[in-house]
């Protein structure tokens, strides 16, 4: 019926790769801290800690990391309702996304957010977005900013890149098409990455979209585009660190389509009914981490050992998160109505 | 008196009690219902939805995951295998160029039933809602009808985050031309979407996403009901208590405690929110001089903010007390669930308010 056939993944060549031991191992952690942190949402979920509609990043890891990791602490990042894994590699710490999610005072958006609603200012977070392509707008104005400081108002310091994170559901949403012009027309400092995980809740992206080839959208707005194998975190670095280039030079945008696939059903709430077992296999077997793990062992970059070590120091930081987040107190409720207007600090 | 800012001063401890009460009284009446029960909000919602394309081939449905997922909350389940997949169209993620396809469908004859996955989501087609659907019968000078039903799951859930948790009735009730209708029982669910798919204009039909598991009793023959008659919920003679949607339930909570201590309240559930039936919501002052509007709109420029101004003009002599509004809090709607409890109105709120009129303590 629908998506029988897997699109060829774009080949990468290993030996194109040539990360440091240290870039990689920040790489793995932050894939790591990403993974566990979803595990742990979805044991707190089923335990009663979190509400509402909670989406999961598992198996998409190499996407958030093999971007946000290719870019400066100082540059933009926006992403949608699956946003707390783009939050965390944004330098977000773990312990302030789980507070928000158990709704507390000391979460990154003060309880008032939720899992759909990240934000962080200190970190450039411009935040999760819980409608369908809202974000694209809100990041290409963020990337105009970069412009209008470096060009209107002559800040040679002025050359923050952002990267917007969406879906290929969003793809198909007029918003989309709106700022793929805009970006290229005004040669705008940004990324446009594209999490094509072949679904949208139920919707099977070739049922979606006439072109299921997203990147080559880009064209017709004189951008370049480019796919990549979004469970090859190295691969996925590499691209965005020559888009990351071209918008920091002021050569204007890059819209990426990183193929990957979502481990989990769309939310906690999803029963995961329409995705068939061959498929959900075929992904299964590349997993990101796992991926990232043999590269680096068998580069002699990081021991069996390191790994582990990485791993169970990532498990404690998530411990602690969980265990600030419950300690942390409720907002309080004579401060309703703060945070309705700027005033309010 | 305003209820919603005693609300904001009152202690934590109060509050606390409050949502005890609520929580606990709000599950004891949803399992009664639940016993006497046979059909749920959201199949009584289905059947209506079949019937009409049973009956009448020019009807279908169109949006986000209506088909082989079958709707968000299984309101539309199974149904393209039944009419395939052009009379259950799952569309991209394209709010108003959908929405307006649908415009251009109804103009041309055909009778689109509209999903919003969720209704919040229809801000995004807002231009094509306001514009086209609501106004361009009158700009076209009765060229063109637009039979169209936009129809989903809205209203203040349980956590779900300010852009899932909207009231939207407020926004577009200043919209010429289009009608809004709210269910808020498995019967009036029923007859009333039927309603809304045979009326030759565009209805805005408002489904509470903490209903869609109402159990009732529905008759087996085929039923209609009208589209702007509203119901009269239960009859007292010492204050109106108008209201719509879930707080009809937060509604019939407070009034086992008032009949109780014997204040005996006339609450009507409106149905229909534009236009408002103000021969039923007349007689009802008549009967009983007061007047408390309970809604989940919040209160700047809200449903209750227009309905009472309306009684203002046509029945300031009946009165013998101001109006009260209790609304949710003019804020978006808060993750925390304690602020969420806070910022939507609660059951011994309304009692409050009715034993102040019924004892004339304003
Ligand atoms: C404007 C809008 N329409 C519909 C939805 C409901 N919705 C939430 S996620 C989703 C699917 C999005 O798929 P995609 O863009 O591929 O992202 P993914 O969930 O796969 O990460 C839909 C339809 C929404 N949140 N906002
Ligand atoms: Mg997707």
């Amino acid at each position: 019926m629908v998506q029988e056939r897997e699109r060829v993944l774009p080949s990468f060549s290993t030996t194109q790769a040539n990360i440091t031991r240290e870039d990689g191992l920040i790489v793995y952690e932050d894939m790591v801290l990403g993974r566990l942190f979803e595990d742990k949402c979805a044991e707190m979920y089923y335990r009663g800690k979190m509400f509402g509609f909670v989406h999961l990043y598992n198996g998409q890891e190499a996407v958030s990391s093999g971007v946000i990791k290719a870019m400066r602490k100082d540059d933009y990042v926006s992403s949608t309702y699956r946003d707390h894994v783009h939050a965390l590699s944004a330098g977000v710490p773990a312990r302030e996304v789980m507070a928000e999610l158990f709704g507390k005072a000391t979460g990154c958006s003060k309880g008032r957010g939720g899992s759909m609603h990240m934000f962080s200012s200190e970190h450039n977070l411009l935040g999760g977005y819980a409608f369908v392509a809202e974000g694209i707008p809100v990041a290409t104005g963020a990337a105009f900013q970069s412009k209008y400081r470096r060009e209107a108002l002559g800040d040679p310091n002025a050359d923050q890149v952002t990267a917007c994170f969406f879906g290929d559901g969003a793809s198909n949403n007029g918003q989309f098409f709106e700022c793929l012009n805009m970006a290229a027309l005004w040669k705008l400092p940004i990324l446009f990455v594209v999490e094509n995980n072949k679904w949208a809740i139920g919707m099977a992206h070739d049922r979606a979209t006439s072109q299921p080839e997203i990147y080559k959208k880009a064209e017709v707005f004189d951008m370049a585009g480019v796919e990549v194998d979004g469970m090859d975190v190295l691969a996925v670095r590499a691209v965005a660190q020559e888009a990351v280039a071209r918008a920091r030079a002021g050569e204007g945008p890059t819209l990426i389509e990183a193929l990957t696939y979502r481990f989990r059903g769309h939310s906690l709430a999803d029963p995961d009914e329409l995705r068939s077992k061959a498929e959900k296999d075929f992904w299964f077997a590349r997993d990101p981490i796992k991926r990232l793990a043999a590269y680096l062992m068998e580069q002699n970059l990081a021991t069996q050992e390191e790994l582990k070590g990485i791993n169970r120091r990532i498990q404690a930081t998530i411990e602690e998160a969980v265990q600030f987040g419950l300690e942390s107190p409720e907002p309080d409720p004579s401060e309703l109505y703060r945070f309705v207007f700027a005033e309010d600090k | 008196m305003d209820e919603s800012c005693a609300l904001s001063s009152a202690s934590p401890n109060s509050l606390s009690n409050l949502f005890t009460f609520v929580l606990a009284t709000y599950t004891t009446s949803l399992r009664q219902e639940i016993e006497m029960a046979e059909t749920l909000l959201y199949n009584a919602l289905k059947e209506a939805i079949d019937e009409e394309m049973a009956r009448d081939s020019q009807v279908f449905v169109l949006g986000e995951d209506v088909g082989h997922y079958g709707g968000s909350y299984k309101v539309t389940k199974d149904l393209y295998k039944k009419y395939g997949e052009l009379r259950v169209l799952d569309t991209p993620i394209a709010e108003n160029s959908f929405t307006g396809m649908a415009v251009g469908a109804a103009m041309t004859g055909l009778r689109p039933i509209i999903e919003g996955m969720n209704m919040g989501f229809l801000l995004l087609a807002f231009n094509q809602i306001a514009n086209n659907a609501g106004m361009l019968r009158y700009t076209s000078g009765g060229n063109f009808k637009i039979p169209l039903v936009i129809r989903g799951p809205g209203g203040v859930g349980r956590q779900l985050g300010a852009e899932h948790s909207q009231r939207l009735e407020a926004y577009f009730q200043g919209v010429p031309g289009l009608k809004m209708v709210a269910c808020s029982t498995p019967y009036n669910a029923k007859g009333l979407l039927k309603a809304a798919i045979r009326d030759d204009n565009p209805v805005l039909f408002f489904e509470h996403v903490l209903l869609y598991n109402l159990k009732q009793d529905l008759p087996s023959e085929d039923y209609v009901l009208p589209l702007d008659k509203a119901e009269v919920v239960q009859e007292g003679s010492d204050v109106t208590i108008l209201t719509y949607s879930r707080m009809r339930h937060h509604v019939a909570q407070a009034t086992k405690l008032l009949d109780k201590e014997g204040i005996g309240a006339d609450v009507i559930d409106l149905i229909s929110l534009k236009p408002i039936d103000f021969e039923t919501v007349g007689a009802s002052i008549r009967k009983t001089h007061r007047v408390i509007i309970v809604e989940e709109c919040m209160k700047s420029g809200g449903i209750g903010a227009e309905l009472s101004a309306s009684i203002m003009d046509r029945f300031f002599d009946e009165l013998d007390a101001p109006v009260i509004r209790l609304a949710s809090q003019d804020i978006p709607t808060p993750y925390n669930g304690t602020l969420e409890n806070l910022t939507i109105v609660q059951p011994p709120q309304i009692v409050e308010a009715a034993q102040k009129l019924a004892t004339n303590r304003l």
